[in-house]
């Protein structure tokens, strides 16, 4: 965290190597001895998980690739050839897929703990910023990889989603022509989204590591949401938490793999086995689950251009959040009204869900409003006047009293 | 450079400030080339016109057909659905232009309006429009919603028998493609 540690290294070639590359004290310095709070429960081994998870995905994508053809006219049975005909092609197609599922299963519990935990507040502003571009980008990644298999519901997937930029006003028009480098979506729109759909994973690998830098300049929070203030309070991340996370890693894993191995098409959708056809949009088109909280706040304004701004608004408030909720107290441990209010957000996400994946028919299109209305609420209103009026709970003067209060050790 | 600073602008100043526009501008326009290759390449710019027959067409009957590889609903009107298509008052209308690229863009969205071709023939019975909600360009069900016109699954919009939009999020009514008749019944267009 703090300063140069200087390592003596035995090892002649290691010697060698660090005096040209001090590669290998700081990767000891770093991902060996880094201090680390000792307080830290298994809601943190989620941005581990998190970047397994990328791994994974850019391993059976890099597998996938040498056997699809980005064409309209062979995407969709190059891809049922990896299916059928490939070795063990079923198994790196439904890993991919699947994947990008429980990346974001991840990811999602990773931005929640942040939520609960106060963790985008000082001096975690830029981390947190960060987090938020990975979030956007890899929603980017997986809408144009859910693209390519080219199956009914990749092409109106990508027709209504590639029309959100026809909602600005003047230029929308060329935008939308420019994204397609067509007059629909097309053969040249099917290249460029494998193109980026390659590229973008390693964007997200560089963000990532912008992120784990900024995690290293200020350190990790921690489920009490107080400052580290002596060595007592922190373990070396190897072996503590290095341990923890592949645990907690091979749990995930038992889980993401039931689904890969005994029903690797249920977070899918059975129209996406029929090949994408420009003259007739399915009866149902909904985007795939982690999308749905978004696609429901785009349906519920009854508007073209209010839909879009709202939807995109949803992200963008993120990145303000460390300036919305400005209570100097980190931890909804100890911040009674708030975390009432945050089990209402997870509530309001998930139901929000509910409503993207139901046909914007009766009932559920001012379910979806006043879901929505919440979603803004609670960043906008709720948070400012929380950090005013919220009388937090008496806090422990340090981590390791903390831990010692609760019988730990 | 903090030596420089209380210095008058010298030849150097000039020279630095010369080369970093230089070398911005350069950027710039050497951007240019990798933006523009992703619009519409020339093969797509070329795509021919397309004629279709209209008289196979019995009433109440509708195909959708292919142009520039979008749909394009041509369909064959009923007495009923013409005669509601122009009783409905223009103030009813969510989008009261034509959108009828034969026509001034400012035209009003009359049922008439809606039908006329590039040379001003009006056949009522036949309503050629781009099959595009102009929501999010999903394509909307035939004889279906509330006025019987379109309706489009994706997100709800609700289009009448004219095929202008009256419920829902789509801003504005089907988009009617340029297209004249070559004789009473074929049409070509493009
Ligand atoms: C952030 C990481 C990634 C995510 C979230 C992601 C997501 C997705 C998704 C959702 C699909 C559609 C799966 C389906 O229904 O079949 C897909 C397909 C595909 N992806 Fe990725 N992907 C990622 C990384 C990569 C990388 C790094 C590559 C290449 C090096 C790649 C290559 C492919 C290919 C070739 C397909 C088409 C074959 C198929 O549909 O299974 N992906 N991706
Ligand atoms: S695309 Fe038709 S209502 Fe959204």
């Amino acid at each position: 965290m703090s300063g140069h540690a200087t390592y003596e290294f035995k090892n002649p070639i290691v010697r060698w190597i660090e005096a040209r590359l001090p590669i290998f004290s700081v990767m000891k310095a770093q991902a060996m001895d880094f201090p680390t709070p000792r307080n830290l429960n298994y809601w943190w081994t989620f941005g581990g998980i998190a970047a397994t998870m990328l791994v994974m995905q850019i391993l059976t994508g890099i597998v996938l690739v040498m056997h699809y053809t980005p064409h309209v006219s062979m995407a969709f049975d190059s891809v049922e050839g990896i299916m059928r005909d490939v070795n063990y092609g079923w198994l790196i197609r439904w890993l991919h897929a699947n994947g990008a599922s429980f990346f974001f299963i991840a990811v999602y519990i990773h931005m929640f703990r942040g939520l609960y935990y106060g963790s985008y507040k000082a001096p975690r502003e830029v981390l947190w910023m960060i987090g938020v571009l990975i979030f956007l980008a890899m929603m980017a990644t997986a809408f144009m990889g859910y693209v390519l298999p080219w199956g009914q519901m990749s092409y109106w997937g990508a027709v209504v989603i590639t029309n959100l930029f026809s909602a600005i006003p003047v230029v929308g028009d060329p935008i939308v022509q420019w994204l397609w480098g067509g007059f629909s979506v097309g053969n040249p729109t099917l290249q460029r989204f494998f193109s980026l759909h390659y590229l973008l994973p390693f964007v997200l690998a560089a963000l990532v590591f912008l992120h784990i830098w900024a995690l290293h300049v200020v350190g990790n929070n921690n489920p009490d949401g107080i400052d580290v203030k002596s060595e007592q309070d922190t373990l070396p991340f190897h072996p503590f938490y290095t341990m923890k996370d592949l645990y907690a890693i091979l749990v995930f894993f038992l889980v993401y793999l039931a689904f890969v191995f005994y029903s690797p098409w249920y977070l899918g959708h059975a129209i996406n086995f029929a090949k994408a056809d420009p003259m007739v949009t399915p009866p149902h088109i909904v985007p795939e689950w982690y999308f749905l909280p978004f696609y429901a706040m785009l349906r519920a304004v009854p508007d073209k251009l209010g839909g879009v701004v709202v939807m995109f608004a949803s992200i963008i408030i993120l990145f303000f959040l460390p300036w919305l909720d400005r209570s100097p107290v980190r931890s909804a441990r100890y911040r009674p009204l708030y975390r009432f209010f945050f089990w209402l957000l997870v509530i309001d996400g998930i139901f929000l869900g509910i409503v993207g994946s139901q046909p914007p028919e009766g009932w559920w299109i001012p379910a979806g409003r006043i879901a929505t209305t919440w979603y803004f609420i609670h960043f906008l209103v709720v948070l400012p006047l929380l950090s005013q009026i919220e009388r937090p709970k008496p806090m422990p003067a340090s981590i390791t009293e903390a831990v010692l209060s609760r019988g730990g050790h | 450079m903090t030596t420089f600073i209380d210095q008058e602008a010298s030849r150097r100043d000039f020279l630095f400030i010369a080369t970093g526009t230089v070398g911005a501008a350069g950027t710039a326009l050497a951007l240019w080339p990798f933006i523009d290759q992703m619009n519409p390449d020339a093969s797509v710019l070329a795509l021919a016109s397309t004629e279709f027959d209209m008289a196979p067409l019995a009433e109440g009957q509708g195909v959708t057909i292919k142009w520039r590889g979008k749909p394009v609903f041509i369909r064959h009107r009923t007495k009923e659905e013409i005669e509601k298509a122009k009783k409905t008052p223009l103030a009813e209308l969510k989008d009261p232009v034509a959108r009828n690229a034969n026509l001034p863009p400012d035209a009003p969205a009359t049922d008439e309006n809606r039908v006329k071709d590039a040379t001003g023939k009006v056949n009522e019975k036949y309503l050629v429009q781009i099959g595009i909600c102009t929501h999010l360009g999903c394509v909307p069900l035939g004889e279906a919603g509330e006025y019987h016109g379109w309706f489009c699954p994706c997100h709800g919009s609700v289009y009448d028998t004219a095929g202008r939009i009256r419920k829902g999020p789509a801003p504005r009514n089907l988009d009617i493609p340029p297209y004249k008749y070559v004789s009473d019944t074929k049409i070509v267009i493009g």
